[in-house]
């Protein structure tokens, strides 16, 4: 009934707020038509045309009274009462633009910080893939094996498999990274792309803008469907827009592709942190990576691939499932398959791309912004106080002519929507141009696009929505408190205030000032804990040297290289390289330590040792050529390095690492004894010190190597251990590798320190982030103390006077008011410090060799507090000593 | 010129609806037909009239409408609307429930 009145009467009022002067006209004709109609009658009664009108006026009765009551009668209005707050509520605002302006500064600060981090967690980690359909069903898909790390790659038959027999899951797609040298005209150059299956393009639905996408049945064979979808950018930054594009033939890895589709702008493939440049379809494998066809191996776990469930289909439904197929699949094949399932993983959670290594400091970050929100939110709620008690006047008066508590509470309430309203569109604007800024803390890596994009999209909107909301019922409310108390504000505004007069009026902004220090000082805790762990990580050794060695490397792969001649290749090039000026050794190696590669894990066995029941011991292993310990500094503790001579004719070789030898050999020697790899038995000829090898974070692990010949890949990094600068290095290495063959292309040449650094870059991006919002925050609590203290002045300034005149010094002034600036601080430290004991524990993951209670952190955070507590108290002390005694006592 | 008591005010609404039931109707024909056949009793003056009017219309009992009446004038006519009609029926029956029961209080003292 009563939204059929509202919906029935909506024209009406509109037309009552919009049409306002053609209303009234209306009211004015009614009543004067009824007025004529009256003075008709009283003509035709036989009365004058004069006493006729006066009649029917008087029957009437006053024509503007009766438009007023019918004005009364269509009611008051809603909106316009609002429109008529709204304009009274930016006089006002304007009329004191500094603290109008330091408020919204203020909001938009705090406003914008979390709408900043909140777009990168949702376009990091919750809709990370652009232009791709329904991400809120997409999981990424992973192996598991017992005894091992999670989140493996899975083998091409037992992803066919599951795409088969799941009931629950829409479509199952595969998209592997993969790079390959791209040479267009004379300029090669290393990009990157993805390997995926037949279905990609329909199961994300991406459509491609040219020509067509990947078409079913093109995943199957062995390199027997060479094309190749190429991305918006690759097509216009490569091939200059050509739109002739598709059809023709681009060489990818040495065999010819043809180009069938071209990517819309704006999608970059479904990997988080690099951008992709092309999709090959699976068909393609044993062209983009090393290790051979693998299609039909399921041994070989190589793919990564992505799960979209079926509208109302949850996780743990689908992965029951999965587990039932994985089940089954270890029943049917238990030589490759035993002990293994698969895993499904939210996509912030994706055990194979950036997600993972950005998702601590997103985290952090969601909960430092939430702090610098609520210092930026006290802020405001001092500022307001000041305000509402110089305001104290006008609502005396307003209430004084009859304004109801309701009405000035609406009043107010419109003021602090004016004030947020105006935060959060300063905020939304302050994270739109924030959105891609979190790439650019990243350091940059040559060929390699990163791409970290953030996304405002309604739910950005709706938490900044939300947060508005909420400050404006704290910028209503606490003017609305303080209304409360106007008469006793004003009883008491005769009695003149000392220092302790004005502390009890302001308790409540001194406890918001607490507030702000015992935040900002956790912030400032947290940001010397996680500079302290960015220091240690990045002085620690990983165990090899880092400043003279180079990594680089050659994709023999992509330079459709087989075997025979890839070892060939090798030989000669390291014989050339190690006769370049300057160079003092130089190893391939299959996978560079600290880099994206995954090394080779296979299950062990050892002579004498026998591993506990159900472990299946699988140890990570590097494939590594002649001279590697030496090139990369790695301290052989006992035996020797492998030589040219440990080839595949020779006998099986190993070298572990200290770790491994104390866990399988105890005291005794290893060196002579047998270690099963792959199935095979080989020596052990030597022991290398521990080092690191997939993060700097990592504990000691046990690891062991092989040689390069006897465990052959063809994509190797390449090491190069030299006294001459890079720049040098990378030249001459370059003319090498094409006086060997030119349309091979080297990866980027970069030092092993650049390698530490890149991945640790996490966090230097915490940290980075961290110490700019605390610093922020800081600036923010400085502000606060400043203006309470500024505040604390002014209301005291009697009592200075007075104590002044009494012979008090400048020193003795300073030091009263910079002490009590202290004593705040004090307390929020001691707030602080209390809170932090318990808060920082939450850096956790991002903390290296730091304990989260380290009391050089708390000191220095303490330091820095108390210098900015002196600063920003020291101006209002200052004023305080200047006051004219004479002048303030007279007043 | 006085105000209606409590009681007609309450039955002013009720009549205004009963009257622009019948069909579509101006201010002053309105008036004309309240006094005709209550003026003496109910006592209401124009003056009442017209904000009751609006009050009516802006509750969505009534629509008005301008249309053109006779001597060439425009005059806004107004007629009943669907949550009106329903008004109407709820507030006759009401009325009949009490002074049914008043009728019958009043019978009561005289018998």
């Amino acid at each position: 009934m009563s939204f059929e009145r509202w919906f029935d009467t909506l024209p009406l009022r509109w037309r009552d707020r919009f049409r306002r002067k053609q209303v009234d006209q209306e009211l004015s004709d009614e009543l004067r038509d009824h007025l004529e109609q009256q003075i008709q009658v009283n003509l035709e009664k036989g009365m004058s045309p004069e006493e006729a009108r006066y009649a029917a006026l008087r029957a009437l009765g006053g024509i503007t009274q009766i438009e007023q009551q019918c004005r009364d009668a269509r009611g008051h209005n809603l909106i316009e009462n609002t429109i008529q707050d709204l304009r009274y509520g930016f006089r006002q605002l304007c009329r004191s633009p500094g603290f109008s302006v330091l408020t919204i500064l203020c909001l938009t600060l705090g406003i914008g910080a979390n709408a900043a981090v909140f777009s990168w967690a949702e376009g990091i980690l919750f809709r990370p893939y652009p232009a791709v359909a329904h991400q809120e069903r997409l999981l990424a898909l992973a192996g598991t094996a017992r005894g091992e790390s999670e989140g493996t790659g899975i083998s091409w038959p037992d992803f066919l498999d599951l795409q088969r027999s799941s009931t629950l899951c829409d479509a199952f797609f595969v998209s592997k990274i993969t790079g390959s040298t791209l040479s267009i005209g004379d300029h090669a150059e290393v990009t990157t792309g993805s390997i995926v299956s037949a279905n990609y393009f329909d199961a994300i639905g991406v459509r491609p803008i040219l020509g067509r996408g990947i078409e079913p049945g093109e995943d199957v064979g062995n390199n027997a469907h060479a094309v190749v979808v190429i991305s918006y950018d690759l097509w216009q930054n490569r091939f200059k827009g050509d739109p002739q594009i598709v059809g023709k033939m681009q060489r990818l890895n040495n065999v010819p592709h043809t180009i069938i589709g071209v990517t819309p702008e704006g999608f970059y493939g479904t990997f988080v942190g690099w951008a992709m440049n092309f999709w090959a379809p699976a068909s393609m494998e044993e062209t983009f990576e090393s290790g051979g066809y693998k299609l039909e191996d399921r041994s070989a776990r190589w793919i990564e691939s992505y799960v979209r469930l079926k509208p109302g289909v949850t996780r743990a439904q689908a992965q029951d499932e999965i587990t039932a197929i994985a089940t089954r699949l270890e029943a049917s094949y238990p030589a490759t398959n035993r002990g293994r399932n698969i895993k499904l993983w939210a996509l912030w959670q994706t055990p194979f791309n950036n997600a993972h290594t950005l998702l601590p400091t997103l985290e952090i970050m969601t909960a430092v912004v939430a702090f610098v929100l609520l210092i930026a939110c006290a802020n405001v709620g001092n500022l307001l106080l000041v305000r509402s008690f110089a305001r104290r006047h006008e609502m005396s008066v307003r209430m004084a002519i009859g304004a109801s508590g309701g009405r000035l509470l609406k009043q107010l309430l419109t003021e602090g929507m004016i004030l947020a309203g105006f935060g959060a569109a300063g905020g939304l604007l302050v994270a739109y141009w924030c959105r891609h800024a979190l790439v650019l803390l990243f350091p940059a890596r040559s060929g390699i696009a990163m791409y970290l994009p953030g996304e405002i999209d309604w739910r950005v909107m709706l938490l900044s929505a939300g947060i508005c909301l909420v400050a404006t019922l704290v910028l209503g409310l606490v003017p609305a408190f303080q209304a409360r108390n106007i008469d006793l504000a004003g009883a008491l505004k005769a009695e003149s205030s000392g220092v302790t007069a004005a502390r009890r009026k302001a308790w409540m902004r001194s406890g918001l000032v607490v507030f702000q220090v015992c935040l900002s000082f956790i912030l400032l805790a947290g940001a010397v804990l996680l500079l302290e762990s960015l220091q240690r990580i990045r002085t620690t050794s990983p165990g090899f040297s880092t400043s003279r060695v180079v990594e680089t490397g050659v994709s023999l792969v992509a330079g459709g290289y087989d075997v025979q001649r890839a070892k060939t290749f090798q030989d000669e090039l390291i014989d050339r390289v190690r006769a370049l000026p300057g160079v003092e050794s130089a190893a391939f190696a299959r996978v560079t330590p600290l880099g994206y590669g995954t090394y080779s894990s296979t299950p062990i066995a050892v002579d004498g040792y026998q591993p506990p029941l159900e472990e299946q011991p699988a140890i990570d292993y590097n494939q590594v050529g002649p001279a590697y310990f030496a090139t990369l500094g790695i301290p052989l503790l006992s035996g020797r390095e492998f030589t040219r001579g440990d080839d595949e004719n020779a006998p099986l070789v190993a070298i572990v690492n200290r770790t491994m030898k104390a866990r399988y050999w105890g005291d005794q020697d290893p060196i002579g004894r047998r270690l099963q790899v792959k199935g095979k038995w080989a020596r052990v000829i030597g022991v290398a010190a521990d080092s690191k090898y997939e993060s700097m974070r990592e504990d000691p692990k046990p690891f062991f190597y092989v040689p390069l010949l006897q465990d052959f890949e063809r994509g190797p990094a390449l090491n190069i251990r030299a006294t001459v600068p890079l720049q040098n290095i990378s030249a001459a290495l370059l003319r090498e590798v094409h006086a060997l063959d030119r349309n091979l292309a080297l990866y980027e040449v970069i030092t092993l320190q650049e390698q530490v650094d890149r991945s640790t870059s996490p966090q230097l991006v915490a940290v980075t982030l961290v110490s700019i919002l605390a610093g922020l925050a800081l600036l923010l609590a400085a502000v606060g103390l400043y203006g309470v203290m500024s505040y604390a002045v002014a209301q005291s300034m009697r009592e200075l006077a007075l104590r002044l005149a009494l012979g008090a010094g400048s020193a003795n002034l300073l030091r009263l008011v910079i002490s009590r600036g202290l004593k705040l601080t004090a307390a929020g430290v001691f707030f602080g410090a209390a809170a932090g004991l318990a808060l920082t524990r939450l850096l956790g993951k991002l903390l290296y060799d730091v304990s989260p209670r380290d009391p050089w952190a708390f000191g220095a955070a303490l330091a820095v507090m108390t210098i900015t507590t002196v600063a920003a108290c020291f101006f209002p002390a200052w004023r305080a000593t200047r006051t004219d005694p004479a002048r303030v006592l007279r007043d | 010129m006085s105000k209606p008591s409590d009681l007609v005010q309450g039955t002013l609404d009720m009549l205004i609806l009963k009257i622009v039931a019948l069909e579509p109707m101006n201010g002053w024909a309105i008036s004309q037909r309240l006094q005709q056949i209550s003026s003496d009793v109910l006592g209401v003056s124009d003056g009442s009239l017209y904000p009751a009017l609006h009050k009516l219309e802006r509750r969505g009992w009534i629509t008005a409408e301008w249309r053109p009446s006779g001597n060439n004038r425009r005059a806004k006519f107004y007629s009943l609307t669907r949550l009106g009609r329903r008004q109407l029926e709820k507030e006759t029956a009401n009325w009949n429930r009490i002074s049914t029961a008043i009728s019958g209080i009043v019978k009561l003292k005289e018998a």
